[in-house]
């Protein structure tokens, strides 16, 4: 560290012309086989120095390109200057997943889209940053754990679903007094980001770190209990003073295909629940079973189908295909995760939509029989529009089929609530400012709002919810 | 954590364990089942809720020990501990008055039956007909006849009962005006349930039928029960798992449950006398 000048005796000469540092990861071909983490994370060195290219601006477009509103030139500062406990708490006040969304945010959308410096080179890499300090924070918790002082209100607050929205509502409210009870459906935390984002993506390991800090907080966390059925609506909004929804939308839409029940067609969901959440395929002593293909096709193109894609390539797949009726160009997932797919052997079959699944005798998937497409007019949402090439049909040898088509809003809540408003989509309907939901002291944010959306966004909704309900119980 | 309070033997590899789980006890309805899992690493089956009881705040699982899975919980001791149960799941039973109502189970089948003919006992006339290898294997008997106006028993090779199948008792009952069901429910393996519901095809008795395809969540997440019924999709875990019988596509049912067969097999060779520690203590 003696050869690096500190920011403070640094000249803004000196500071435009560091170039972004580039994320070391795990070489393609060796990952491609095993479960661990791709991206590497950065050294101390190499923060602090990209923290260096950080410009402290006074208006602060980062942190409005940022759904929760992470104080983000105020963390980067303390990290230039080597302050990392420091940077640590300012981080904390404004997320409660800094270590997840360092690594899962699509930050080329959000926070670093705004950034100044990427006018004229490559934006701050605000996401790697927020990694490091996380991850700092996580080994070096006794310099960072937050002395919970804040005055107990007296007030409790049900949240049904412990993933990214329900985590980040259940932190903000315990950090404001409140006695926050989660009440989670599986076995285990995270919603999403333990049974859907892979090990390779998210270490495991983050969750467990991140979730003990909302214990650290007071926050209570019931596993195996699924409102709607355990317990109701109704019996929380007798317990609690105010209930935050955030139970996500865990329904897969079906393909409706000929073919699809067939032995080796997996949801999405199924799939990745059993290797990521049950450990199928992935640890020796798990006694949860998956189908590995020698072929495994991916019907989709978002971050989701290329979570199946890669998984599906570590589990042994010779070929591990992505199938999607347009161009790359077109493609919904990340351009980072696109990236890593192709490092790892992953194959992308364009222009080709799926028209039914083939098998053999005992009924186990064998082919997906396709139709070949070109890109015809922009649609009206701009995208060029894939049209059929007539007389073109292709069978694509695959023996197990992943469906990747997206969610829908689960209705096992809603069933026995019949007095929650919904949409036409069964998704509740709530305040975009407050959260608040039709009836008095129910919030609702996340993807049972939105529908199938992004990690970021929900913890957005839910730090929107926190503040609805914090306002709702102070006046009540 | 939950603890078990009891578990006995009622037949060869069937047990009756009653855990502690005063939510899901007050919560469930007959038809109704819970996702459990033994332990961490292992996976998640789901196991009818037998019966409940909402004082004690507990609830009654019927498992018959059929794979590595089923032996690890059933090798669990009274004053031990189940890591995960998690429900009640599934619609409850759709109760009706029909009048007459044939209830019939086979095998471990007649324990996911119990909880129904005691729900359907309220306002309508039983008969139930279980049946069982032979006569180890018949179960439940005094309990289901307390509540039905009629049992009979069959086992295949006759050691108690009638010899023959259920389904020779059903057919008797059909001819016979005076005692011809209203509605019939039937729990068992799915060609037994097959038989029924094409026998009362014809003669458009409503048949009820209680599903068991493979799940995970049984939250309706993931789509790996799903189920052919009438021609459309059906997920067992959120819309079932009793559905109508004319309807239900068995054939499909019974390939898709064939899907982990060869893994099955290996994790209970693993799992053999000789070399397995789990369900001795």
């Amino acid at each position: 560290m003696s050869d690096t000048k500190t920011v403070a005796t640094m000249s803004m000469k000196e500071r435009m012309a560091i170039e972004r540092v580039k994320m070391p990861e795990a070489d393609g071909t060796v990952r491609s086989r095993n479960f661990q983490e791709v991206n590497l994370g950065l050294n101390e060195a190499a923060a602090i120095l990209e923290a260096q290219r950080c410009l402290n601006c006074k208006k602060r477009n980062c942190v409005v390109g940022c759904p929760v509103g992470v104080s983000i030139p105020e963390f980067i500062s303390a990290l230039s200057q080597g302050k990392l406990a420091e940077a640590a708490k300012i981080l904390k006040k404004d997320t409660s997943l800094p270590a997840v969304c360092g690594r899962v945010c699509p930050q080329e959308k959000q926070c670093e889209a705004e950034c100044v410096r990427g006018v004229k080179s490559l934006p701050v890499a605000i996401g790697y940053l927020e990694r490091f300090v996380a991850d700092w924070a996580n080994q070096h918790i006794d310099q960072v754990r937050e002395k919970v002082s804040v005055t107990p209100t007296g007030k409790t607050v049900a949240v049904v679903g412990c993933g990214p929205a329900g985590i980040t509502a259940a932190g903000e409210l315990a950090r404001k007094g409140h006695k926050v009870t989660i009440f989670e459906a599986l076995h285990d935390t995270g919603g999403v980001l333990r049974y859907g984002i892979p090990e390779f993506r998210l270490p495991k390991t983050i969750i467990d770190q991140e979730v003990a800090g909302l214990k650290d907080l007071g926050v209570t966390i019931e596993l195996n209990v699924i409102i709607g059925k355990t317990l109701t609506l109704k019996q929380l909004r007798e317990e609690f003073d105010a209930v935050f929804i955030a139970n996500g939308a865990g329904l897969p839409m079906m393909l409706n295909i000929p073919g699809e029940n067939l032995k080796g067609v997996y949801s999405a969901n199924e799939f990745l629940t059993r290797v990521n959440l049950m450990g199928a395929g992935q640890l020796a002593d798990c006694s949860t079973p998956i189908v590995q293909g020698k072929r495994v096709a991916v019907i989709g193109a978002g971050n989701t189908a290329m979570d199946c894609v890669r998984t599906a390539r570590r589990l042994g797949a010779e070929r591990s295909m992505i199938v999607y009726r347009r161009t790359e160009a077109e493609m919904p997932a990340r351009v980072e995760e696109i990236h890593h797919a192709k490092d790892e052997g992953v194959e992308f079959v364009f222009l080709t939509a799926p028209l039914a699944i083939l098998g053999d005798k005992d009924n186990w998937c064998t082919a997906l029989k396709c139709q070949k497409m070109e890109l015809g007019e922009p649609d009206a949402s701009g995208r060029r529009k894939p049209i059929a090439i007539e007389g073109a049909i292709e069978d694509l040898q695959a023996d197990v089929v992943i469906n990747a088509l997206g969610t829908r809003a689960n209705p096992l809540l809603s069933q026995t609530a019949p007095e929650l408003q919904l949409n036409k989509w069964g998704n509740v309907v709530s305040d975009e400012k407050t959260a608040a939901t039709n009836l008095a002291g129910v919030f609702a944010g996340g993807d049972i709002v939105r529908g199938g959306a992004t990690v970021i966004l929900a913890m957005g909704d839910g730090k929107v919810a926190a503040a609805g309900i914090h306002e709702y119980l102070s006046t009540k | 954590m939950f603890d078990v309070l009891s578990n006995e033997v009622l037949a060869p590899d069937l047990h009756k364990m009653v855990v502690r789980a005063p939510r899901i006890a007050k919560a469930r309805k007959a038809g109704q089942f819970v996702i459990v899992r033994a332990d961490v690493g292992e996976e998640r089956i789901p196991l009818t809720i037998g019966d409940a009881d909402v004082e004690q705040g507990t609830i009654s699982l019927f498992i018959q020990a059929i794979g590595a899975s089923t032996r690890k919980i059933v090798g669990i001791p009274a004053g031990g501990k189940i890591r995960d149960v998690a429900g009640p799941l599934g619609l409850p039973t759709h109760i009706e008055k029909w009048g007459r109502v044939a209830c019939i189970g086979g095998g471990v089948g007649t324990a996911v039956l119990y909880p129904l003919v005691k729900a359907l006992a309220q306002n309508n006339e039983i008969t139930t007909i279980i049946g069982g290898r032979s006569s180890p294997y018949v179960i439940l008997v005094d309990e289901l006849s307390a509540l039905s106006k009629h049992l009979e028993i069959t086992t295949d090779d006759g050691s108690r009962g009638r010899k023959g199948f259920v389904t020779n008792v059903l057919a008797d009952m059909m001819s016979d005006p005076a005692r011809r069901p209203d509605a019939v429910f039937a729990v068992g393996p799915g060609p037994m349930m097959k038989a029924v519901a094409e026998m009362t095809r014809p003669e458009k008795i409503p048949t009820i039928v209680s599903l068991n395809p493979i799940m995970i969540d049984g939250t309706g997440m993931c789509g790996g029960c799903r189920v052919d019924v009438g021609g459309e999709v059906k997920f067992a875990c959120v819309d079932g798992p009793e559905f109508d019988g004319h309807l239900v596509d068995f054939d499909l049912l019974r390939d898709r449950l064939a899907t982990y067969r060869d893994h099955e097999r290996k994790a209970l060779e693993q799992c053999a006398p000789d070399k397995c520690k789990i369900g001795r203590g």
